[in-house]
């Protein structure tokens, strides 16, 4: 994928170098076999596709596009998308090497959606939830007005029926082609699970690689009970900046998921593979 | 045109016509016979003030950053010096320190009682590092909450003055939860049931100033920038170097002046600066700020603290512009 749709300075980080290298890249890979880009092992892609995308032989946790992980987490057919048609605008007719519009559509072409997130409703082990999902592959998941504006209205549709509401974070965080437009969709979304906190709705926000910059420092640190994904790379800045700030090498194991744990901003690291299980359990604890 | 003819200790790049006139007049001024020259005197102040409007007339998205970063202009301190009085600082945040950056304290400004929250860049080297040059650490973000709900609990309004390049990048705000803070403060901040004013003094970086900046109404300063990026940041990234030339490009792209993010809706209100800018006249900087919270506050009062935060919702609501089939 193309670096520059990664989205802050904060961002400009390894893992975005590894999505930009085709050699590297993630997502859905081509072909009948496949090279593992943690371990390197060599894959029967049908045989990763059948295992959730983790690599079997180092449990490594591929990314997934928003329709793969809406797919792995909602009982079979039982996905309504909602606010299909909400499109991007570019109000600021932002032109850097290349014209906003022009990436857009390049995404658009290459994901089949019109913005980096889906909501819907859906059934998860026949508890109907509302859903919503970020897809990196689309301008590395950046949050624009129609990322914003998308979550802005399923958490009210929770809010209306009293259903629980999942929002699976994948991006790089605010879109910088929408500039300020962008930033107040991090007050925005937070604003709105404020509402849904007062009436007593349960968020459950699943990070996964990555979630940085605006979008963790708004609705994704927001869940009730938060939840990410092995070695996923959760913060607020990213590890190259820190690095250039504080001049020196940073730990092993940094903003990687089981780090934010034992920090204690994340209540739990859970494997892909148990991720249905853990949200209708907490469903149920919370009694939605 | 008061307040303008003393030459700021410090010039920027694109004031440098001003300043070499400056110097003439400095000149003139200390001869002896400098009394033989009023005539040339009068009409070299006349040829700077012309010049000094129209460099600020014209005045690029990149050089306005550069105003607002300007080390002698206002910061969160002078305002409390200038228009506060009876200013109870308020220390730390009951979890992990004190942070520098983020000045927390009950004060008055005219007939009103507040609650001031600002960022603070530090206005000698000792305190600029104390201050972590006014980027926040999550303690900082916190401490603003703590005092803010503070506020509410005795039905203060919050005064809130955001001036910074972006909340720290550090490996201990990491571990401390820099994006856990700053979401718990757009969350809170958005069901605050008081009034609540900010105003962009100088640096509005991305999520850093907007943690301190879900209010009722928000004002920029004539020539503080607000963005979701730095220029350079965003330079760095999008046109793969960060120089003069990309830097204004990315400046003007973002949107980032006051009146752009005027006519964009994002805020609501613009506070003119002296001629020059704000470095240039600390105390009509002051008093043009005092005037639009005294105002602004006094309008809030119609409204109760439910009603409030319903509007503060909507206003927030309605950001953002999507076409939709």
């Amino acid at each position: 994928m193309d670096k520059n749709s990664v989205t802050k300075q904060q961002q400009t980080t390894q893992w975005a170098d590894e999505a930009s290298s085709p050699a590297k890249k993630r997502g859905i890979p081509e072909g009948l076999w496949m090279r593992c880009t943690s371990c390197a092992a060599i894959l029967f892609r049908r045989s990763v596709e059948n295992n959730l995308w983790v690599c079997p032989e180092c449990q490594h946790h591929f990314r997934l596009s928003g329709s793969q992980r809406i797919e792995q987490l909602v009982d079979a057919g039982t996905f309504e998308p909602h606010d299909e048609n909400l499109a991007p605008a570019d109000p600021l007719q932002f032109v850097d090497l290349k014209k906003y519009p022009d990436r857009l559509e390049a995404a658009q072409k290459k994901t089949g959606f019109n913005d980096a997130m889906q909501t819907g409703q859906a059934f998860i082990k026949g508890r109907k939830v509302m859903i919503g999902a970020m897809d990196f592959t689309f301008l590395g998941g950046s949050m624009g007005s129609v990322v914003g504006e998308k979550i802005r209205r399923i958490i009210e549709a929770a809010a209306d029926q009293d259903l629980p509401l999942i929002i699976v974070s994948a991006s790089g965080g605010a879109r910088m082609m929408e500039s300020g437009l962008s930033l107040m969709q991090m007050a925005k979304t937070s604003a709105a699970l404020a509402r849904f906190d007062d009436m007593g709705g349960l968020f459950i926000s699943v990070l996964s690689d990555p979630t940085t910059g605006g979008v963790t420092a708004s609705f994704a640190m927001l869940g009730d009970v938060i939840l990410a994904e092995p070695n996923a790379l959760i913060g607020f800045a990213g590890p190259r900046v820190i690095e250039q700030t504080i001049k020196q090498a940073l730990p092993d194991g940094f903003q990687r998921a089981e780090f934010l744990q034992s920090c204690g901003f994340v209540d739990c690291v859970v494997a892909r593979k148990d991720l249905r299980s853990e949200i209708s359990s907490i469903i149920d604890y919370a009694g939605k | 045109m008061t307040g303008t003819e003393a030459t700021p200790k410090i010039t920027l790049p694109f004031e440098e016509p001003v300043a070499e006139i400056d110097r003439q007049i400095l000149s003139l001024k200390e001869r002896d016979d400098a009394e033989n020259y009023e005539n040339e005197l009068s009409e070299l102040r006349d040829t700077r003030n012309n010049l000094l409007k129209k460099l600020y007339e014209n005045i690029t998205p990149w050089q306005t950053v550069k105003v607002a970063r300007h080390p002698d202009r206002p910061q969160t301190t002078d305002y409390i010096r200038l228009i506060c009085r009876d200013f109870r600082e308020l220390h730390g945040d009951r979890r992990f320190g004190d942070d520098a950056a983020i000045r927390t304290g009950f004060a008055r400004i005219g007939p009103h009682k507040v609650m001031i929250v600002g960022h603070q860049k530090g206005k000698n080297t000792e305190e600029r590092i104390d201050c972590h040059f006014g980027c926040a650490h999550p303690e900082g973000y916190r401490k603003a909450l703590h005092k803010m709900k503070l506020a509410e609990k005795f039905n203060i309004p919050i005064v809130a003055f955001v001036d910074t390049p972006g909340a720290y990048p550090g490996l201990k705000a990491e571990e401390r939860g820099q994006a856990q803070a700053i979401a718990e403060n757009l969350k809170e901040m958005s069901r605050l049931e008081t009034p609540i004013v900010s105003i962009v003094i100088g640096e509005g970086g991305s999520g850093g100033a907007l943690g301190i900046a879900v209010a009722d109404r928000v004002a920029m300063l004539q020539f503080s920038w607000y963005s979701v990026i730095s220029p350079e940041g965003c330079a760095a990234i999008l046109w793969k170097e960060a120089n003069e030339e990309t830097n204004l490009a990315a400046a003007t792209n973002l949107a980032l002046t006051s009146r752009d993010n005027l006519r964009n809706g994002l805020i609501d209100a613009i506070i003119a600066e002296p001629l020059g800018g704000a470095q240039r006249d600390e105390q009509l900087t002051a008093t043009n700020v005092e005037r639009w919270i005294v105002d602004t506050l006094t309008d809030l009062s119609r409204f109760n603290p439910k009603t409030l935060v319903q509007r503060r919702y909507e206003k927030f609501a309605n950001m953002g512009v999507t076409s939709e089939a």
